[in-house]
């Protein structure tokens, strides 16, 4: 309680809530969002089924590959990843600390991202998309773009992606029809891809989340962990260990008895409202299992997921080193400015190293992705930068502002926690 | 279209590059670590061979230098003889980086006179095996303080200075000799001379006895009234205090990513050596499993070669950058401080995974780490490096930021 308590101190002396008449509406989400332990039922889901289809999934096309080494996006992506970093800017970056605060992404940001295409990127354009082929590149250069604004609004706004990218490259033709449609609309659903739980040493490979087989279908029981809007999310995608064959994933609709959702505020990524996902005794038809169980999607469902996070990463580490650029130049001492002392510049020097190596990588693994290549020591190489070189760029941009990065008058605070994320983080985006 | 494999055309160049490497190089690597001094006579017919793929256009496998091309200018995307080049590098000092130093015709002066000489002074000392000589007992990574002087008399300059840690530098046929003209002209006084072996004045005092690339020769040479030809003058002779020392520094662009991918390929030699010790002793690294839940030799072993990763990225950038005639200093300088610190990092903690056999001479990783070190240091230390970095992204001077 502590916690949001005090969110709810900062709130009640914000001004702008009461000049934007949002008093009322903030007050009623800081008080769910305080409500921790107290579980309630999933979200009410809206219908997702559709006509009975046979016939084949619809995968999208692995981009022609040109064999030479290149780093220029297409034009394509050029305009996407503009569009996108100014979305970042107005609409995510200027959120971030009151949706930090109150565990919440303000009203309407996921509408206006569904309104941007942000989710219809990754749909081919037979299912309703707006891609013409598997763009894994462009996947992570949104994601970079929005990271840049925030890391938990664009957890956010990127987690109901997770859910319809795993539908395009692992759906049968029945949940394609099933449930793509609702993504490709106006209004998108939540949704979230719970791969996480909350264990020492958790291996996603070995969910503790088991999944038995039943007459009709299957039964789930575990607790998944720091699922982005659990309380809001519709649909979701879980890991359970299926018994006799591994790990898998599930499509379990929010309003499917025995799914409870419990508020779990972490250190970072409180933008995107982050819970706790119960299943006890929850029963699945037997098309709800994705990819066939078959372990290779789910070794490819954690690649990508962490190929996200990777990305994610090296967004909010461009916006340490954007941040602290103009500040150690007007920041005085000595009488001089800071960054004319070598101790400061060399950090801000190896913030920028570090930034451009692990977002080399991290392209390397998405373009190798894309291309239907092998990628999974280029993606752990990737998560291993963003973990650690991400961590210490978070750290560095609260030391270079010394007390005043300690503060919330600034946003590297809030970078630092978020950037803890990586290399805990499993599941939630995927690219 | 967003891709950073190497370019497929580059496939049988590497091939080449690296059967030379494990069939010339690797056989005679520790041979010539003990031999300090001694001269690796099986390089001669080897280097016909690179002089050979330097000459095809295509880039070769060392210091072949760099120069931007105006007729080059293409449509489009490039894939040219930087990266090549830098690739072929990579694979040859997966073989043996101090053998690369001690190639005939790939110094480093080679690629000052590829980069920056005229028509005329290629087309006459582009045969030439050409050492550079910068750095002098009283001044290292602050280049322009130097104190060898060139004066100008009829239609020579007589050179006057000493000059240390010149790779190659009894082995070469030249010297490419930064001196000034002017001393109280600052850095824009400061030129680079082609000095001929045999020139009167030019001696080779001694040879160095090193940490590491011991199979490359160090020398200390010394000039007295040594009379060059005006012609041996690299660029433009005037004093252009505005144009400064970017005449000369605009070698260091396309150098330091060649030293970036000597670091790279030391580094994947130690990678993968110590991956085989490692597996033999039952340890294996997986790329799914998190890092936490292996062996901690497999932990640190992905931390390393997260580390090779980002510097073989951040050097094919600024080599790829060249190719595209963009302005690559920034990159160049982050390649090489990334690829710089990484290769000491990887090559030392290798010799700590690989156990006291590592540590002994059975095994070539000990020489890798001595090796590595100099690749820290040599084309611009890291700390100079972090220096252009900070002063490039924090758009400060060098008066501002010394």
């Amino acid at each position: 309680m502590g916690v949001g308590l005090a969110a709810l101190t900062k709130l009640a002396g914000s001004k702008t809530l009461d000049r934007a008449g949002l008093r009322a509406p903030v007050q009623n989400l800081v008080s769910s969002a305080t409500k921790n332990g107290f579980r309630a039922a999933g979200a009410a889901s809206r219908s997702f089924k559709s006509a009975r289809r046979g016939g084949q999934a619809t995968r999208p096309a692995a981009p022609s590959d040109k064999g030479l080494f290149d780093l220029t996006p297409n034009e394509e992506q050029q305009m996407i990843a503009e569009t996108v970093a100014e979305f970042a800017a107005e609409q995510l970056r200027p959120a971030a600390a009151e949706a930090d605060a109150k565990l919440a992404p303000p009203d309407g940001l996921l509408t206006r991202a569904a309104e941007l295409g942000v989710t219809q990127i990754g749909i081919p354009e037979e299912l309703g998309g707006a891609s013409t082929e598997r763009s894994v590149v462009t996947s992570a250069l949104i994601a970079e773009a929005l990271a840049h604004g925030d890391l938990g609004l664009a957890v956010a706004v990127l987690a109901p992606s997770a859910v319809s990218n795993a539908l395009v490259l692992w759906g049968d033709a029945q949940q394609q029809a099933d449930y793509l449609p609702a993504f490709t609309g106006e209004n998108v659903p939540v949704a979230a891809l719970a791969l996480q739980e909350a264990k020492p040493l958790f291996d996603p490979f070995k969910p503790a989340a088991r999944a038995r087989r039943t007459p009709s279908g299957y039964q789930l029981d575990g607790v998944k962990s720091l699922v982005p809007r659990a309380a809001q999310a519709e649909l979701f995608i879980v890991s359970a260990t299926l018994e006799g064959r591994g790990p898998a994933l599930f499509l379990v609709e929010s309003s499917t008895a025995g799914l409870t959702v419990e508020a779990e505020p972490a250190m970072g990524l409180r933008g995107a409202a982050t819970g706790k996902l119960h299943l006890e005794g929850v029963k699945l038809p037997a098309e709800s299992l994705l990819g066939g169980g078959s372990p290779d999607v789910f070794t490819d469902a954690v690649r990508l997921s962490r190929l996200g996070w990777a990305a994610l990463a090296t967004g909010t580490a461009k916006a340490v080193l954007d941040y602290v650029i103009p500040y150690v130049n007007e920041r005085t001492a000595f009488g001089e400015p800071i960054s004319h002392r070598q101790a400061v510049a060399f950090s801000v020097a190896d913030i920028a190293i570090e930034l451009e190596g692990m977002r080399l990588v991290t392209l390397r693994a998405a373009a190798r992705a894309e291309q239907g290549k092998p990628y999974a020591r280029e993606v752990a190489l990737a998560r291993k930068l963003a973990t650690d070189k991400g961590m210490r760029i978070g750290s560095a941009g609260v030391q270079l502002l010394g007390g005043h990065g300690f503060t919330k008058e600034h946003p590297v605070e809030r970078w630092y926690r978020d950037l803890r994320a990586i290399g805990i983080a499993e599941g939630v985006v995927l690219l | 279209m967003i891709n950073l494999e190497p370019p497929k055309k580059a496939g049988a160049l590497i091939n080449q590059a690296y059967q030379a490497a494990s069939q010339v190089l690797r056989p005679i690597s520790r041979k010539y670590d003990r031999a300090e001094h001694a001269y690796p006579s099986e390089l001669d017919m080897f280097a016909a061979v690179l002089d050979g793929l330097n000459s095809s256009g295509e880039g070769g496998a060392g210091a072949a230098g760099v120069r931007r091309d105006d007729k080059s200018e293409g449509q489009g995307n490039r894939n040219g003889g930087n990266l090549s080049t830098v690739l072929g590098t990579i694979e040859m000092c997966w073989g043996d980086v101090a053998l690369l130093l001690s190639m005939p015709r790939q110094g480093l002066g080679n690629a000052a006179i590829a980069s920056v000489a005229n028509e005329e002074q290629l087309a006459r000392f582009g045969k030439l095996w050409a050492a550079m000589a910068i750095t002098e007992p009283d001044c290292g990574s602050d280049s322009a303080a130097i104190t060898t002087t060139a004066v100008e008399d009829g239609d020579s300059y007589i050179l006057n200075g000493e000059k240390i840690f010149v790779t190659s530098g009894q082995r070469a046929d030249a010297v490419v000799v930064w001196a000034t003209l002017d001393k109280s002209k600052g850095r824009a006084a400061i030129k680079s001379f082609v000095v001929e072996k045999g020139t009167p004045g030019f001696e080779v005092v001694r040879l160095e006895h090193k940490l590491g690339i011991r199979a490359s020769d160090t020398a200390v040479l010394r000039f007295e009234n040594c009379r060059v030809p005006k012609e041996n003058l690299l660029g433009s002779p005037e004093v252009d205090t505005k144009k400064g020392f970017a005449g000369v520094m605009q070698t260091f662009d396309n150098t330091r990513p060649l030293v970036a991918a000597m670091a790279i390929g030391v580094a994947r030699a130690a990678l993968e050596e110590t991956a085989r010790i490692l597996s033999e002793a039952g340890v294996k690294v997986d790329y799914d499993q998190p890092a936490n839940l292996q062996h901690a030799a497999a932990a640190a072993y992905l931390e390393l070669e997260a580390d090779y990763e980002a510097a073989y990225l951040l050097t094919l950038e600024s080599a790829w950058m060249a190719d595209n005639r963009k302005p690559n200093s920034l990159q160049a300088s982050m390649a090489k401080a990334k690829a710089g610190r990484s290769v000491v990092d990887i090559t030392l903690k290798c010799v700590e995974l690989a156990g006291a056999f590592g540590y002994t001479e059975e095994s070539l990783l000990e020489k890798w780490a001595r090796d590595s070190k100099i690749l820290d240091i040599f084309e611009g230390t890291q700390q100079i490096q972090q220096l252009i970095v900070a002063r490039r992204v924090l758009g400060k001077t060098s008066s501002e930021l010394k």
